[in-house]
Parts: structure tokens; C-alpha cells; sequence
């Protein structure tokens, strides 16, 4: 009963707060109509063919991708596909980009795509990659920043409900992948009502070599509780790993009261420095597991998928002094770490407070042995030892928290609806703006780094409603720019969001935009069926099975003419961009395809199967408008019946 | 004439810098290119400004019927221009070591100007022709066929100097460092040939 008057005022409450929150934004429009409004304009205005100032790179959430932004502009520049088939290029159709999408559950279509996260270099982004983690089938990719493509792609054994990760530490030696829900480790078949004590929520430390390529360094087998969120630690925290909790409860039914009971779950901190040494001297248990491991080759423009057979495991207890928990109040969400690695967040979700802890009263509990007992054996330490302070009544539904380089802590609230700002250190409120509506999670470029470049916050909000035309039942995901360069923050665009985005990354653009590649070399197309010229092209038959090596350039393909099909017949078209000029793509569409279209990038090799059903004549074109001469880009297939003698031919202009 | 003779030297020897330096260049700007396409001219063969630069002009260029941008081994004159700079680059370092040691009239540096402007007319009378035949020799199959008000068949000739509209593009023809080494070559065998005049004609009177 008690529970559910907590849960009525919450209600209550939050009623309360938005109507209030109404009243402001009426309010609020008076005051910044007129000059104000066209300063702000001015402030997004981002002149035709002018460049932004920021790269944001925000996740898809359900789209399973990565959308591409410019600030202050709020203008999308890109899609990536990451997680999810993407009919528009042709990712997870093409013979190439099919693996990609492999798991040791097969080819799974589609992702939910959560926390993207920019490479580090001395706690700085540095324009890399980006890291993102699918939570569905536990994965994390690597896009790369210089072609804006999915590179990498490694399954993460089991876990379950990937949700705190894919955070970077500072120089790039670890992303994390943490456990949402806690599951039998290894899977097992049990009762699900004896998951206290048998399931577990591991914690995966993928290692990132010079050129990105990933490798699960080890799993530390972490008490079965939910891990939420973590952020590394940087300066003198580095070498750390905050995550935090919820359910500590272990319930696994009607989780929305079953895991509110306690009234403080955990953060737990990880010292994986300590670990990684454990592990390079020989420690930890290499246990069976079964993951995919996918990665795509820029020459080969292909992707393997290998199939990975072990994992190291690490228990925790094993390793003296290599974690700890630190309790945290209500169920907390985002756990951020401040620029100079001292103040580590607990945002309580079902709380109005905010809990600080200290990263340096924190070594000094260790050091004191200043516990407050244990859970599973790992070391609780005493809430008080390691408390730095509490943001008093910021708002309600605290969930994730960024920071300005100038001692600043941005949080959003869910419930109230608003971003406040607060001082580290004197943890008073300065500012609080409203954010329509509900927002979610915050991102200032470099905000979670050692180096913030605190000019723009955007907030992502889960309800739009009105803010815009409507557009039947479903809207999309809304976003808010706010300039956080002076005192007050201010509202100063809209954008609407593409899926569902669960985070963001921001970075300037001029560490990012010379790297950008503005075609792939002809001359380094190593795929095992590329005709780098008209002279290589061919088509080839082995049994059923015909090889068409094609090759596009404005405005025609080679060859055009194609005869010797035969119902029954698998036909891979192995397309070739012959262009070397920047935005020349191709596009390659065949009449009932039962896959997708291609969209050939200059000097790439892409590949889609047709098996024609029919006898006829059947068209292909360009989809890609590519020149005056575009319409013009087409040829035709003969397709015999299945025990025909027509010969097997090719031409272009009857040559 | 020491003076004079060091002047000729170093006018004939800055024509070495077309061996280096591009003579001439034509660059294409258009619309749909923020970054013009550009080929520079030497005396040994012609090359993109950018990388594929070459290939994306002769992918504009097939539209009209143009016929593609020569490789060096498909024009004489890129054989026999280096050879002739060459020689006269060679001829004049010769003539001004003569005349630094007093053996030949300064003339003859007037000479070898003469020579040299005469080459250079040819050269670039030369060089016109191509232009010219290079946008009026088209295929008679080309994808677009433009006429102009008589119904003649459009000159796609790039300027020899200046800039020009040319369907979409704006195309400008200027020359280059090897060019103005070139010029300011052959003005300092002109002040050579003075230079030595003079000292000649007053140690005569």
C-alpha cells in the first residue's frame, strides 16, 4: 500500500509539474518573442553552404542506426546503418554487408542501437570512431569517422540487455558493454523464480588495438543485479569504471515495484587497471561461449564474420582491491564522471536529489576499509565515506547528467521535464530550463570528456506531442538546442530526431571533417569480383549459379545487354562504381529482386542476388540520379526457360 | 661582358624550370563543382590538378563528343618540346659562357631571343591548333549535340588566354610557373643582349 501512495504521488506530482511547466513555456514565449526570438535565429542560422560548427552523432534507438547532425543547424546530414538492414545502400542485403549482421543467433535484421560514444585520446575525442551498443542481442559496433561507415561489429556473450555501454576510457584501451538483465551465466535451463544468487550481470571489457579492431579482454561475473549506465573514470580516476545499479532487489517479475524496494541500489566501481593486470599475468577462467566477431574490409569492401568459441572470465573476488559498491539512492540511471574525474553522478531516477560521490573520499574509504558489509562478497562501502554531496531538489526523475568546462553539471529530469543547471563542488541550482517533453538524455559535445567544449547542449526528449506539424499517431523523437555559453541557459532551436535516440556525441567538426573520405581508390578494390575496368567485365556461369561482373559509369553500365539466364538461375550482380570523382554514386535496382536496391559509392564493389521466376525480358537501371544522361542508364536481361539453349552472352553497344 | 654573359646564363637557364613547372593550365568550374577540375600543361604531357582530375574531364567532355585528353606518347609535340627547350635552354648557357669570356658578339644573344620567340609563336600556334581541333573534332554520335543560331555545331575551343563560358563550365586558360620562368627567362636574354651592346660599344669608341 505504501508503495502505491508513493507511486499516486508520483503521478500527482508529475501532473502537477507539467501544467506548471505549461505555464512557464506561455510565459516564457512572451518574454523571448520579438528581438529575442530572431537573435536565436540568428545563433542557429547556419548560411547555404556554410559548414557547422559540430559533428553530433545521435543513436537510432529503434532504427537500430546512427544519425548524423550538424549544430547549431539541427540539420541531418547522414544515416548510418549500423544494426538494422538498410534497403536505401543496400547494408545487410548485399553479399558483402550480410555478415555484419551475423550473431551466434543467425542473421537478426534489426537492433536497438543505444550509447554512442567518440574515441578518446588523453581524455579527449579525437574524431576516430564512434562506438555504439546494440541492447537487444548484446553488441557493440565501431563506425569509422572517415568513411562514416559501420567497420566492426562484436557479439557480447553472455549478456543480456546491453545497456551501460559503449563507453570509451581515455585513451581508448577499453569500451565496456555491461548487463541489464541479469541471466544465468552460462545460459541455462532453470526456474526463473531461483534467478537471486544464480543469475549474474557480467560486465565485458572489449580491448581497441591502434586500428580499432576489437577483442573481449575479459568478463568480470558481476552479482546478477541490473547495470544501467557507466562512465570510465578520467585524470586521477582513470583507470576506473563506474557503473550503476538497479534492482539489487533480484526480483524478476513486475520489476516496476519489485525492484523500487530498496532505497539504495549500487554503483559499482571497477578498477579494471588492476584487472588487465590479473589478466596479462595469467588470471581469470577461459569459459566456453559462442559470439560473432564481424568485420568489414574497406579494400575487399567485403565483411567475415568469425565465430568466437571462449571468453575470459574474471570473478571479482578473485582480484583483491578490483571492486567495490557504493550505495546509491533510488534506482539510479545515468552515472556521469566529471571532466576532472573527481565527482561521480548517481542520477536516482525515482528521487528529486541527485547523489555526488567523491572519487578521492572514495579511495580513502578503501584505504580505511570503511565498509558497510558486502553483497556477494564484493565490499559495500559506507554511503556517508564516500558521499562529496547532494544536488537538492534539482527536479523530478533525475536520469543522466553532462558537464561544461567550467565546473558545471547539466541534468535532465524525465519527470519535470527540465535541464538545470548546477555547480560542482557547492551543488547549488543555477538554472533550469523546460524541455518538451520528457526528456531523456542530454549531450554537450565533449561532455564527457576531459576537455568539454561547453557552447551547445541538446536534450533528447521521448514525448513530442505538438511540437510540431502533426503527423498522424507517430511522431518522431524531438530534440532541443540550448546555448549554455553564459549564465543562463537558452532555448534556441527544435529538430526533430530519427528513431529513438538514446544518447548522443558531440565533436567539433574540424577535428573530423579533412579526414572524411571523399571516394574509395579503384586502384586498392581488392574484391574477389571487382572489374576495375570495362575490359574485366564478364559474366560467368558455374551450374546455376551466374556471376554478372558489372561495372557503372555515367551514364551506362557494362555490360547492358545480358542473354543465357535461365529460370532457376541465382544471378549475384557484382557491381563496380568505376567513378573517381567525390558524390558520384551509382545505383543498381533489378525488376523483383526479392532483396534491396545497391547504392555504389566511386570505386566500390557491391553485390545483390536476383533469381528470376519468369521467362522474359527483364530491365535493370541506375537509381541514383547520376547525370543529364541518367534516365538513359538501363539494360536488359534475357531470362530463358530452365532447360533452354540459349547461350550465355554479353554486351555493351553490341560489342 | 662578364655582366651580360652571366645575364644570357641565367635567362636561357630559367627555361630549365618548364622541365619542373607547368607551362599552362586550363581549369573547368562549374555549378556541381565546388572544387574545379584543372590540367596542367608541361612540355613533357598534361596532368590533373588533382589526382583524377584528367578521368573526370574526359567523363564530362564524352557527353559533347570530345575526344579524350592525349597521353604523352599520343602527341609529337610532347616528345620534341622538351628536346627543343632543351637544346635552347642548353644554346644559350652556351652562348653567355662565350660571351662571359669575350668570344662572341652580344648579337647573338639577340639571335637566340629571335630564335626563341619564333619557337615560342610556333609552339603556341601549336598549341591553339590543338585546343581548336580538340573542341571542334567531335563525334558525330555525341549524347548532346548543341548548335548555335546558323545552326553550326558548338566550338567547344577553351580560350588559349583568358576565360570563357563553355555550356555549363567557365573555363580559364593562364599560364603557369614554368610560363612566367619562361618570360622572365627570355627578358633577361634581351637585357643580356643590351647590357653587352653597350659595354661592347663603349669599349669601341
Amino acid at each position: 500500500m505504501k508503495q502505491l501512495n508513493s507511486i499516486l504521488s508520483f503521478i500527482l506530482l508529475s501532473l502537477f509539474v507539467v501544467s506548471c511547466g505549461e505555464d512557464d513555456a506561455k510565459s516564457g514565449d512572451k518574454r523571448s518573442g520579438g528581438a529575442m526570438a530572431s537573435n536565436a535565429a540568428e545563433r542557429v542560422y547556419v548560411a547555404p553552404g556554410e559548414h557547422d560548427e559540430f559533428y553530433a552523432f545521435l543513436s537510432g534507438g529503434y532504427s537500430g542506426n546512427l544519425t548524423v547532425y550538424g549544430l547549431p543547424s539541427g540539420r541531418m546530414l547522414k544515416e548510418i546503418p549500423v544494426f538494422s538492414q538498410f534497403p536505401t545502400s543496400g547494408y545487410g542485403y548485399s553479399e558483402e554487408t550480410k555478415p555484419m549482421l551475423n550473431t551466434s543467433f543467425g542473421f537478426v535484421p534489426w537492433g536497438d542501437a543505444h550509447h554512442p560514444d567518440i574515441s578518446q585520446t588523453n581524455g579527449e575525442t579525437d574524431g576516430r570512431w564512434v562506438f555504439i551498443n546494440e541492447n537487444n542481442t548484446p553488441r557493440i559496433a565501431r563506425i569509422s569517422l572517415e568513411t562514416f561507415e559501420t567497420e566492426e561489429i562484436i557479439e557480447i556473450p553472455h549478456s543480456a540487455g546491453n545497456h551501460s555501454s559503449s563507453f570509451v576510457t581515455e585513451n581508448t584501451e577499453y569500451v565496456v558493454a555491461g548487463t541489464r538483465f541479469s541471466v544465468p551465466y552460462p545460459q541455462e535451463d532453470i526456474a526463473i523464480s531461483e534467478m537471486k544468487g544464480n543469475f549474474k550481470g557480467p560486465l565485458t571489457f572489449i580491448a581497441i588495438d591502434d586500428e580499432g579492431r576489437m577483442e573481449i579482454d575479459f568478463q568480470l561475473k558481476m552479482p546478477g543485479f541490473n547495470y544501467d549506465l557507466s562512465h570510465p573514470g578520467r585524470g586521477d580516476s582513470h583507470g576506473w569504471f563506474f557503473f550503476t545499479t538497479y534492482n539489487t532487489e533480484e526480483a524478476h517479475t513486475l520489476q516496476e515495484v519489485n525492484a523500487s524496494q530498496n532505497d539504495k541500489d549500487f554503483i559499482a566501481a571497477v578498477n579494471w587497471k588492476k584487472i588487465q593486470e590479473y589478466v596479462a599475468n595469467g588470471g581469470g577462467q577461459e569459459i566456453d561461449a559462442e559470439y560473432a566477431h564481424n568485420v568489414y574490409d574497406h579494400e575487399t569492401h567485403t565483411a567475415t564474420s568469425t565465430m568466437m568459441k571462449k571468453v575470459l572470465t574474471v570473478d571479482p573476488r578473485d582480484v583483491e582491491g578490483a571492486v567495490y559498491f557504493m550505495p546509491t539512492p533510488k534506482s539510479p540511471h545515468g552515472c556521469d564522471v566529471d571532466p576532472s574525474g573527481e565527482y561521480i553522478v548517481g542520477n536516482g531516477k525515482l528521487s528529486t536529489d541527485l547523489t555526488v560521490h567523491s572519487f578521492s573520499k572514495m579511495l580513502k574509504a578503501i584505504e580505511n576499509e570503511d565498509f558497510d558489509g558486502d553483497a556477494y562478497g564484493i565490499p559495500i562501502l559506507n554511503f556517508e565515506s564516500t558521499l562529496a554531496g547532494t544536488v537538492k531538489e534539482g527536479g523530478l526523475g533525475p536520469l543522466h547528467t553532462e558537464f561544461d568546462a567550467d565546473g558545471n553539471a547539466y541534468t535532465t529530469f524525465f519527470i519535470s521535464s527540465e535541464v538545470v543547471k548546477w555547480k560542482l563542488g557547492t551543488w547549488e541550482v543555477l538554472d533550469r530550463q523546460p524541455s518538451y517533453y520528457s526528456v531523456g538524455h542530454l549531450m554537450i559535445p565533449g561532455g564527457n570528456s576531459r576537455k568539454p567544449e561547453g557552447k551547445y547542449l541538446i536534450s533528447m526528449n521521448k514525448i513530442t506531442k505538438d511540437r510540431y506539424l502533426p503527423t498522424g499517431p507517430e511522431l518522431e523523437h524531438s530534440a532541443q538546442l540550448y546555448d549554455i555559453s553564459g549564465e543562463k541557459m537558452e532555448l534556441l532551436l527544435d529538430f526533430p530526431t530519427h528513431g529513438e535516440p538514446h544518447y548522443a556525441a558531440g565533436i567539433s567538426a574540424d577535428k573530423v571533417k579533412a579526414n572524411s573520405r571523399k571516394i574509395y581508390r579503384l586502384d586498392e578494390n581488392k574484391h574477389e569480383y571487382a572489374a576495375t575496368s570495362e575490359d574485366a567485365t564478364k559474366v560467368v556461369r558455374e551450374g546455376n549459379q551466374v556471376h554478372v561482373y558489372m561495372t557503372t559509369v555515367r551514364s551506362h553500365f557494362s555490360p547492358d545487354n545480358i542473354e543465357g539466364i535461365k529460370v532457376g538461375d541465382k544471378v549475384y550482380f557484382h557491381v563496380t562504381n568505376l567513378e573517381q570523382d567525390f558524390d558520384v554514386p551509382h545505383g543498381f535496382a533489378m525488376i523483383g529482386a526479392n532483396t534491396s536496391e545497391l547504392l555504389i559509392m566511386p570505386g566500390q564493389t557491391k553485390t545483390i542476388t536476383w533469381e528470376p521466376k519468369k521467362a522474359g525480358v527483364w530491365p535493370f537501371y541506375c537509381t541514383d540520379f547520376c547525370s543529364a544522361l541518367h534516365q538513359e542508364m538501363q539494360g536488359y536481361i534475357r531470362v530463358s526457360g530452365r532447360n533452354s539453349n540459349t547461350p550465355l552472352t554479353w554486351t555493351l553497344d553490341g560489342e | 661582358m662578364k655582366l651580360s654573359g652571366t645575364i644570357m646564363i641565367l635567362g636561357s637557364a630559367l627555361l630549365l624550370g618548364l622541365f619542373f613547372y607547368p607551362l599552362w593550365n586550363i581549369r573547368l568550374e562549374a555549378p556541381q563543382y565546388p572544387d574545379p577540375l584543372g590540367m596542367d600543361i608541361y612540355i613533357a604531357g598534361i596532368e590533373g590538378e588533382e589526382e583524377f582530375d584528367i578521368q573526370n574531364i574526359d567523363g564530362v567532355n564524352h557527353y559533347i563528343g570530345m575526344k579524350k585528353i592525349p597521353k604523352p606518347e599520343e602527341m609529337w609535340e610532347f616528345n620534341v618540346f622538351p628536346i627543343v627547350i632543351g637544346s635552347m635552354a642548353g644554346l644559350g648557357i652556351i652562348l653567355g659562357f662565350l660571351g662571359f669570356f669575350g668570344k662572341i658578339s652580344p648579337h647573338l644573344f639577340l639571335g637566340w631571343l629571335v630564335l626563341m620567340g619564333v619557337l615560342g609563336i610556333m609552339g603556341m600556334y601549336d598549341f591553339n591548333s590543338w585546343l581548336l581541333e580538340y573542341g571542334t573534332d567531335l563525334d558525330p554520335k555525341a549524347i548532346i549535340k548543341l548548335t548555335d543560331a546558323e545552326g553550326n555545331p558548338l566550338n567547344y575551343k577553351p580560350p588559349l588566354l583568358g576565360s570563357e563560358k563553355i555550356l555549363n563550365f567557365t573555363a580559364h586558360s593562364y599560364p603557369r610557373t614554368g610560363a612566367y620562368m619562361m618570360f622572365v627567362g627570355m627578358f633577361l636574354t634581351l637585357i643580356a643582349w643590351i647590357t653587352g651592346y653597350r659595354t661592347v660599344r663603349t669599349k669601341n669608341s
